[in-house]
């Protein structure tokens, strides 16, 4: 039987040579931020040996930048940091709900997004928000750095474009203009310590006029990976957000859905509620965008 | 109601004697046991529903590196007889065959071998090594499925009842009783109410996990140390499957960490004693949540049908049941107690019920808080609340005018003494909650629950320490606060302050005899015994004064922790504390120590009345708990603050029940669900405050009047909640769990979406 391995690496190229060398001896290796996924799956799920890579020593996956054009949220920064980051809070409530939803407060203190990102769960609560809010993957890797979009980041259940040789650095959002909003729901059976049935998030631009010009809607839960959806955004812009553009944008979710039947719901129950997270959702961030 | 005692003790809350132990984390639980040169053993268990077990071979997980020995069904005698003891019955054989499969399989999850090697990693390697070949049969999943023509035998061997001129079944037993002329009665009625109900497995969901120690010695005895209800029992269960006398094994309680009657049976203990015997170390098991849910407990899923008739004015002529238990894999479902507590709170001159208990291939079913009641009761009361509604009377109002009293013959047989079902109406009918009118949207449910509470037999020591401090001993581990209890009615008793009494649970070795703590027993029960073994040291310490002051003991009175001489005794003499006698006590004849052991009649039967405020999201299905109030008679409430929390508890094991907990199993007979994710029990955010009000109806079988509190408080929430929920929506869902999938699925069969 192989051994455990713990490596910190305090620098991404060092982190990047761990990766590489691993891979070149044929060892497993497995990325470890907060842990709060990967330390639950090594005690139950699947507790073969492997060398932990952990990446909150470098300066970069800790970074919080929120700049005039863009925002930056590096890989390992604890969800708790940035539930207290009022500023943050104000240009993405919905994004910073979603993290706000996973564990408890002590949790918080180590759970990342860009973890439950890489997790590439399904049922993720923070996917969707992130993919809403125009998230755009920053992969450190062995010839530098490249960009995947959110929505593209993932490929499957619990699998994502990662090779064997990268790291997630962190997450680069558009900062989002003047009346604009997010909000992401899910639901679960529980009000905590619970796993989505169904989530939706949407993030949407109104004018001056209140007329959505630019919207973005990904939903949870329903699928293998999280999904944006582009014909609910469409149902949004152009109108003011309303009843029926909300109705509109739930019925795309629910017609992009093609979830499964298990112990937490069936597939008519999933598709349904999507549909209505979506429509709630949707209103949550319309009336953020008008400052209601 | 009750009439008003001077208690000094009896009836405050102060702080438990386990508590900061427990807090601290410095308590020990059955997991926490460690010794030198431990092993950690582990089980195989089978990956089918059903099968027949050609052939197992641990040989080479023997060879393994660090395993030090795998055992199986071979192992252990064959051939048991008899029945046991327990809250839950059965025979020998059974209990043997559910510790670990001989021939067939008869769960996912069933014992098949066991290991015991240096560490868990390596005991779990080494089950992978051990070689099963089965014959997968069809697995039987429900009553239905059980009971239809032709159906999959899962004991070949199995008659109904045991008459073997039928065929074989996979019905143990059907259960009739029924007064009166019923068809008659039925055809008296103005008006017929008739419903079918389903309940699903539920979990007893305790928080830790089964966990055993066991050490066997070269002279052919053990020593277990293991978390349970009932050491005693452990005893006996665990001498009877390894075919050895009882004074050949010792059990020791740890602290116990929840049990809500699935803790009165055993799993690890015979499988961790035979591991040790070959071994030579001691073995240490501890399950995994998985293999909580997978093979322990549950209680039964039901499906029954109830059938009531009443007058114009609301009086009930005849009911009728018939009620289906699912029993797992061996004869047992509570649906004995089903079939008796279903009409207990009504005077019923007419009703029938037909009980079923039935063999399914899912796990034997264990005691869970007022076993068989719950399910019974949730389908009568359900109808009730529908003929209120056909009725168009107040539920509380219907209930009073058909209820027991004082002098009703039981429907399960004896006349009740005092009961307090008629003051728990009342109490409802009067309670804020229920006079507040609901709110927009809300609906609101009532329902009454039951149980009937048990003595059988225990023991108790009380023990004067030369301070005058008491040591209270006693054989039930302690799981609703009943240390704090037993040192509640000590203190009253013998008139000394709570605080310098202490309680020891003691071990098999130490302490007499006591049952199980189940049946809602301990406090009525083993606290007789207590407060027995206090007269007796009051007694005696008469005697020591009366030498001490050379008068005779009959002319000493004992007041207020106090001996005193009676009135009209001439001596000049001071009070003699507790401290004072027992100080002397070397001068005047030795240590002091009072004893008592019975087997406790008269436990009086706890009535509850619970109603609850709900909302239903009827785009999702999701029911929301906006407000629940427990009503309950406790007899005398002997600590007022854990009364108040077994009520509460109930509730909420009883809501979650009734809401989102369900074992969900696939076509094979493997459970999908088994953990906590996924195996929903309410988080505590999930629930309102539940509001208590304690009825008094004093026992008058009890020195102080209690009535066993700990089981009633989940029976009544089930219907509660699907009460409510009927009143929400307009219309009522008659299988639980009334979880978001199947309200909104029974929302959109109902509106066509």
């Amino acid at each position: 039987m192989g051994a455990y391995a713990y490596a910190r690496p305090t620098s991404v190229e060092e982190a990047v040579s761990v990766l590489a060398s691993a891979a070149e001896a044929g060892q497993r290796t497995q990325m470890l931020a907060g842990g709060t996924d990967v330390l639950v799956q090594m005690r139950s799920v699947d507790r073969d040996p492997r060398t932990l890579v952990d990446v909150k020593h470098i300066a970069e996956t800790n970074r919080v930048e929120i700049g005039s054009d863009e925002v930056f949220v590096g890989a390992a920064v604890p969800s708790g940091v940035l539930n207290e980051n009022e500023e943050l809070k104000a240009i993405f409530p919905g994004l910073i709900e979603s993290a706000d939803l996973i564990g408890s407060t002590q949790i918080q203190g180590r759970a990342s997004i860009g973890g439950n990102l890489c997790n590439s769960s399904p049922a993720g609560d923070t996917i969707p928000a992130i993919i809403a809010a125009g998230g755009v993957c920053v992969i450190a890797g062995p010839s530098g750095t490249r960009e995947v979009a959110c929505e593209d980041f993932l490929t499957g259940v619990g699998t994502n474009v990662l090779g064997d040789t990268e790291f997630l650095l962190g997450m680069r959002f558009p900062r989002p203009p003047a009346r604009s909003g997010d909000a992401y729901l899910r639901f679960i059976p529980r009000t905590e310590m619970d796993i989505a049935v169904a989530g939706a998030g949407v993030a949407l631009h109104l004018d001056a006029d209140g007329n959505c010009v630019h919207a973005r809607v990904a939903i949870g839960a329903v699928a293998p990976t999280a999904l944006l959806v582009p014909a609910a955004g469409e149902a949004l812009v152009g109108t003011q957000v309303d009843d029926a553009a909300l109705a509109a944008a739930g019925a795309a979710c629910s017609a992009a859905a093609s979830p499964i039947t298990d112990k937490r719901g069936t597939v008519e129950y999933r598709i349904k509620v999507v549909g209505v997270l979506c429509r709630r959702a949707g209103a949550i961030a319309r009336d953020r965008a008008l400052g209601n | 109601m009750a009439e008003a005692h001077d208690y000094k003790a009896i009836g405050t809350s102060p702080v438990r004697p386990d508590g900061v132990d427990k807090v601290t984390g410095r308590a020990n639980f059955g997991a926490d046991l460690n010794l030198p040169n431990m092993l950690h053993g582990k089980v195989l268990r089978s990956p089918h529903a059903h099968a027949r077990i050609r052939s197992v071979d641990v040989s080479r997980a023997l060879e393994m590196d660090g395993v030090y020995a795998a055992i199986s069904g071979a192992d252990f005698p064959s051939g048991a007889e008899g029945d046991i003891q327990g809250e839950g019955g059965g025979t020998v054989s059974d209990l043997a065959q559910n510790i670990v499969a001989r021939d067939k399989a008869l769960y996912h999850g069933h014992p098949v071998a066991a290991v015991a090697a240096k560490t868990p990693y390596i005991a779990e390697r080494a089950l992978d090594l051990i070689e099963v070949d089965y014959e997968v049969l069809p697995p039987v999943l429900d009553v239905d499925e059980a009971m239809a023509d032709g159906a999959t035998l899962i004991n070949e061997n199995l008659h109904t009842n045991g008459d073997t001129s039928q065929p074989a079944s996979n019905v143990a037993g059907i259960t009739k009783f029924e007064r009166g002329d019923v068809d008659e009665a039925f055809a008296e009625a103005d008006l017929i109410v008739e419903g079918e109900y389903r309940t699903p497995t539920a979990h007893q969901g305790y928080i830790e996990p089964h966990a055993c120690t066991a050490t066997y010695s070269e002279e052919g005895k053990a020593t277990i140390w293991c978390c349970t209800q009932g050491h005693f029992d452990v005893r006996s269960l665990t001498a009877s499957v390894l075919g050895v006398s009882v004074g050949d094994l010792k059990v020791i309680p740890s602290e116990i960490g929840g049990g809500f009657g699935g803790k009165t049976v055993i799993y690890l203990e015979p499988l961790a004693v035979k591991l040790s015997e070959v071994s030579g170390r001691p073995v240490k098991m501890v399950m995994s949540r998985e293999e909580v849910f997978r093979a322990t407990g549950p209680t039964s899923a039901t499906h029954s049908r109830v059938k009531v008739g009443a007058k114009k004015d609301g009086t009930i002529t005849a009911a009728s049941a018939w009620i289906a238990y699912e029993a797992g894999a061996f004869p047992g479902a509570p649906v004995g107690p089903g079939c008796m507590a279903i009409f207990a709170p009504y005077d019923l001159p007419n009703f029938r019920v037909e009980g079923f208990d039935v063999l399914v291939n899912k796990p034997k079913v264990a005691a869970y808080r007022a076993p068989g009641a719950p399910q019974a009761m949730y389908a009568m009361e359900s109808a009730v609340d529908d003929l209120a509604r056909e009725l168009d009377m107040d539920p509380i109002d219907l209930r009073l005018m058909n209820a027991a009293d004082e002098g009703t013959q039981a429907p399960y047989g004896p006349t009740f003494p005092p009961i307090g079902i008629r003051d728990c109406l009342q109490a409802a009918k009067a309670h804020p909650n229920y006079t507040t009118p609901k709110g927009e949207g809300v609906g609101r449910g009532i329902a009454a629950g039951f149980w009937f509470n048990i003595g059988m037999q225990s023991s108790a020591e009380v023990r004067l320490s030369e301070d005058g401090t008491v040591t209270v001993v006693e054989g039930n581990p302690d799981i609703g606060g009943t240390r704090a209890s037993m040192c509640l009615m000590a203190a009253e008793t013998l008139g000394v302050p709570y605080e310098t009494v202490r309680a020891h649970v003691g071990d098999t070795e130490s302490t007499g005899f006591c049952n199980v703590t189940g049946g809602s027993r301990t406090t009525f029960a083993t606290g007789m015994a207590v407060v027995q073994a206090c007269e007796d040291i009051i007694a005696q310490c008469k005697q020591r004064a009366a030498a001490t002051w050379d008068i005779d003991a009959d002319q000493v009175d004992w007041t207020d922790g106090e001996a005193v001489p009676q009135p009209g005794v001439n001596v000049d003499v001071q009070p003699l504390s507790l401290a004072d006698i027992a100080g002397n006590a070397g001068r005047t004849g030795g240590p002091i120590l009072g004893r008592a052991s019975l087997n406790a009649q008269g436990a009086g039967a706890s009535f509850s009345v619970n109603m609850a405020d709900v909302t239903v999201d009827r785009e999702t299905g999701k029911v929301d708990v906006v407000n629940f109030t427990a009503i309950q008679d406790a007899g005398t409430a002997i600590h007022r603050a854990y009364v108040e929390g077994q009520m509460q508890g109930g509730a909420v094991q009883g809501l979650g029940w009734a809401l989102n907990e369900e074992y969900v199993y696939d076509a094979n007979g493997e459970m999908e669900n088994a953990g906590f994710l996924d195996y929903r029990v309410p988080v505590t955010s999930d629930m309102p405050m539940i509001d208590t009000h304690i009825v008094e109806v004093p026992n008058p079988s009890h020195p102080y009047g209690v009535r066993g509190v700990g089981e009633t408080p989940i029976v009544a929430p089930l219907s509660v909640a699907a009460n409510a929920v009927r009143d929400a929506l307009g219309f009522r869902i008659p299988d639980l769990p009334l979880s978001p999938p199947n309200v909104l699925a029974a929302i959109d069969d109902r509106e066509g979406a």
